[in-house]
């Protein structure tokens, strides 16, 4: 999933909006600042160094989302910034925003030199956000009335002023994802809030220290206070790398029934990107569609414990005791690790149908398991085949055990994906 | 305390004296304390969120708190003496489960590492509290009290840890400490910045401002320590699932990675490539699964096509492990752990030099093993007859540097051979024959040569396994 939401984030579709309003804000800023002459041009230079450096050093989040934390963090100190040295900083809005995109482009183009990715949706973000803080705060620190204020007021202002610009970042990348993943808005918001909840506060905390400790201390304070944040970021990287080698290895076992020639080639591949794309678009979070891949990739690991491969790995085909049994095998073999209780239980729950009898549903099912039991069954018919007739009559049949196997739901959901797979939708 | 030896019981009780009797003087001394009362209640509420930093290589947690940023700003806005006051706020803090000598001695080394640091904040030529506008000069006594404060701090907690535990302080340093240390500096530089920003103009509100990348920080490191087990968890779980298709090899993969890892700490393998070397021995029958199970546990003969699919397992290893960035030179060494120095093994004939490092390692830890565990055939062999096999194949099938240094370890490490024929029901029980043992060395032989004919099962009679080797298998 992670690599997949990675990918998708970046895809222009949903970002094109969002791109062009920051470029035209550069344009613009660009355009009328030779008009307002720029202020204070070596402190300026200075800072467009430092964000081109936290640039240079952008880090990959866990579920793939690209930010520059030290990058974000300077750009959004320079826009809050008062004074340096006892004097006051007197640039304004166009000023902040070209520091921001020179300093970014900076870092960009060695970015492209080393041939590492450039998720330009980060940056249309950071300087929207990065003017929307200056248009606030500047006009305020022009108005002199900073003067009058303690500092422990200003730093409560910058404090607030940091934390609704990055609020305002996560719902924005929300709203670009949701339009990529096709999942609902609430969902997305609350997912990227949660999962930028740590970077933004700490990249935002620096900014406001570092505003705020610059005007006394010079720009010493930059390289300084630049340093805690990069432990934190560094930290983030590390959590996110073994997060993805703990997805890298799941799929790997995933692989073993395959190669044991007990399913077939790419099964549980296919299972687990397809369950992954109907629980976004029914809207579970972000961690639960984590948890449903792993069970969706996992999913047939109890037929190792099998004597002879079941023909073609299929479980549509094999009885529902048998799946049952299977189901369980895998499960107890899951809950083994001792961090996995609940991919257990999705594991466990696969084979259960929907419909025990007389109409009604057993909800105790959980719904990643309603998801793996449907994308499973789906895959069993098509297989790697990209046929579409093949696909819409998978697609058929899985309807017809609405009333007994599947939740309608999903098989809804399953359907719309398909359909957009066959170029119908 | 009554446990511990007297030279310890000696230590503690000084370095708490001396804490006891700065604190005596620093109390009439401290001017701000408006500044104390905010740093110490943070360090309070701090010492009940410490940070696991997860467990060394040894096993010892290692924890951070955000106590020590917090007398590290108090060193910089009050000085010695108002920073031993700061430290020994640790004193108020409860919890029954740690004993009392403890925390009485956590606190003084605490509130004596922030005055000697603060000494030296004053001997280089700092001033309390810091002047922001000094930057860049007062860098020299900023830094200088960072590295006094860790230093003082590493030296009480590896004394106290060494004379308690009996264990050379060098060994502690390195066993504990050493890898965090960087860490900890960087941790401490929040005390530096939290002075700053107070006493810019900020005041208390800059603790506030300070503790959001300081916790996010720790909750970082906690999300990542908690991730890291859960995947060692799954793949150690996983290779037990596969062991259940071949009972005898249970908890083969484990000893081999024990035995590869000894044979690398002799041969000085560096410590990260030591972690791959752990997996590569955890993973390198993890192909069994590729080979049909009825295969695996054939009693008798194998026809020439079962031998092909057994000997296909360090390639369905590769197969399955090849996406495993984090595995690197691991997965090579999966695939090449049956070749032989020879180059009669397989699946590529590699000799010598040409077969990867690991996989020489391993080839001598898999022997190793499988003979001092029970098969049908026999019990499990001594570690002594185990050796005296590998030194007569040195040369032929393993690499004799690494006959050696496993001979070396076994000399300073015990090993315990292991009947695992106390899981099953008895030698006819469909168990794995003779013939399909391609890690026992001398059937390894056989496997070389192609050919099956002189594949014919030992003679069993040296089965019976003694009783004391059957107690120990069914301890696992």
């Amino acid at each position: 999933m992670s690599d997949q939401r990675g990918q998708l984030a970046n895809a222009p579709r949903g970002g094109t909006a969002l791109i062009a309003a920051a470029a035209l804000g550069v344009i613009v800023s660009v355009a009328i600042l030779p008009d307002q002459g720029v202020q204070q041009g070596r402190f300026a230079l200075l800072f467009v160094l430092f964000i081109a450096i936290g640039e240079v050093f952008r880090i990959r989040m866990p579920g793939g989302r690209d930010t520059a934390p030290i990058a974000t963090s300077l750009c959004l100190a320079y826009a809050l910034l008062p004074a340096i040295g006892g004097v006051p900083l007197t640039y304004a809005v166009p000023q902040v925003v070209a520091v921001t995109a020179v300093g970014s482009l900076i870092g960009v183009v060695f970015r492209m030199a080393g041939r590492r990715p450039i998720p330009i949706d980060d940056l249309a973000r950071r300087i929207i956000i990065v003017g929307c803080v200056a248009a606030c705060f500047r006009p305020y620190l022009e108005s002199d009335a900073v003067g009058r204020q303690t500092t422990f007021f200003v730093a409560l202002l910058m404090t607030a002023v940091s934390l609704l610009a990055l609020l305002l970042d996560s719902i924005l990348a929300a709203l670009v994802r949701a339009a990529t993943d096709r999942a609902p808005y609430n969902q997305a918001i609350i997912d990227e809030i949660r999962a930028m909840l740590g970077i933004n506060a700490a990249t935002g905390a620096t900014a406001v220290l570092t505003a705020l400790a610059l005007p006394s201390m010079g720009w010493i304070a930059v390289p300084i206070f630049v340093i805690p944040l990069a432990l934190t970021q560094f930290s983030f990287r590390r959590y996110a790398h073994i997060q993805s080698t703990y997805l890298q290895t799941i799929r790997a076992l995933s692989r073993v029934t395959e190669v044991g020639g007990y399913t077939e080639t790419g099964h549980a591949r296919r299972v687990s990107r397809l369950a992954v794309s109907v629980g976004i678009e029914m809207g579970l979070s972000e961690s639960d569609v984590r948890e449903l891949e792993y069970a969706a990739l996992m999913h047939d690991i109890g037929q190792l414990s099998l004597e002879e491969p079941i023909p073609g790995g299929s479980t549509l085909m094999t009885s529902a005791a048998s799946a049952r049994t299977i189901a369980g095998l895998g499960s107890a073999v899951i809950r083994q690790t001792g961090v996995l209780d609940h991919v257990a239980e999705v594991v466990e729950r696969q084979a259960d149908s929907y419909y025990p009898g007389h109409g009604r549903y057993d909800d105790t099912i959980p719904v990643e398991s309603r998801i793996i039991r449907a994308c499973n069954d789906y895959d069993d018919l098509v297989g790697a085949s990209l046929e579409s007739d093949r696909m819409l009559q998978a697609v058929e049949r899985l309807h017809m055990g609405i009333t007994s196997e599947y939740d309608p739901a999903v098989v809804d959901t399953l359907t719309r994906i398909v359909k957009r797979r066959t170029g119908i939708l | 305390m009554r446990a511990l030896p007297i030279p310890a019981r000696l230590f503690i009780a000084g370095v708490v004296s001396v804490a006891i009797a700065v604190l005596g003087l620093a109390i009439p001394r401290v001017s701000d304390w408006g500044a104390v009362a905010v740093l110490a209640l943070v360090v309070i509420g701090s010492e009940y969120l410490t940070l696991s930093l997860g467990r060394t290589v040894s096993g010892v947690e290692v924890s951070i708190s955000v106590t020590a940023p917090m007398v590290i700003g108090a060193v910089f806005l009050l000085g010695p003496w108002g920073a031993a006051v700061v430290g020994a706020a640790v004193w108020l803090y409860f919890d029954r489960a740690i004993p009392l000598f403890k925390v009485l001695y956590n606190g003084a080394q605490i509130a004596l590492s922030a005055f000697i640091s603060g000494v030296a904040f004053q001997a280089l030529g700092g001033t309390v509290p810091i002047d922001p506008s000094s930057f860049p000069r007062a860098l020299v006594p900023a830094i200088g009290v960072l590295v006094v404060y860790e230093l003082t701090n590493a030296f009480f907690v590896v004394i106290a840890i060494s004379l308690s535990s009996r264990v050379a302080p060098a060994r502690v340093w390195r066993g504990m400490l050493a890898g965090s240390a960087s860490a900890y500096f960087a941790y401490n530089i929040f005390g530096l910045l939290l002075a700053v920003v107070w006493s810019a103009g900020v005041g208390p509100f800059s603790v506030v401002l300070l503790l959001v990348p300081l916790s996010v920080a720790r909750w970082v490191f906690a999300l990542f320590a908690r991730e890291r087990e859960a995947h060692e968890a799954t793949i150690r779980s996983f290779i037990q699932a596969v062991e259940t298709k071949d009972a005898y090899t249970r908890g083969h993969s484990e000893r081999v990675a024990k035995a590869s890892l000894m044979i690398g700490r002799t041969m000085s393998v560096r410590d990260d490539r030591l972690e791959t070397l752990r997996f590569a021995g955890m993973l390198h029958d993890v192909g069994k699964l590729g080979v049909p199970t009825k295969v695996l546990q054939k009693a008798g003969k194998l026809t020439d096509e079962e031998y092909a699919a057994i000997q296909l397992h360090p390639v369905r290893g590769r197969e399955i492990t090849r996406e495993l960035e984090f595995l690197g030179e691991a997965i090579t060494a999966i695939y090449h752990h049956h070749e032989r120095l020879d180059g009669r093994g397989y699946p590529l004939g590699l000799a010598g030099e040409d077969i990867p490092e690991f996989a020489r390692i391993i080839a001598v830890a898999d022997a190793f093993d499988s003979m001092t565990t029970t098969r049908t055939y026999r019990g499990a062999r001594s570690v002594d007859e185990a050796v005296a096999e590998l030194i007569k194949c040195k040369g032929t099938q393993f690499d004799p540097n690494m006959v050696e240094a496993m001979v070396q370890a076994l000399a300073n490490t015990e090993w315990q051979p292991v009947d695992t024929s106390a899981f099953f029901d008895g030698p006819q029980s469909g168990l794995p024959s003779y013939a399909s043992d391609d890690d026992d060395p001398t059937a390894a032989e056989v496997l070389a040569s192609h050919r099956p004919s002189a594949a014919a099962p030992r003679p069993t009679q040296d089965s019976d396994s003694d009783t004391s080797s059957r107690q120990r298998g069914e301890q696992r």
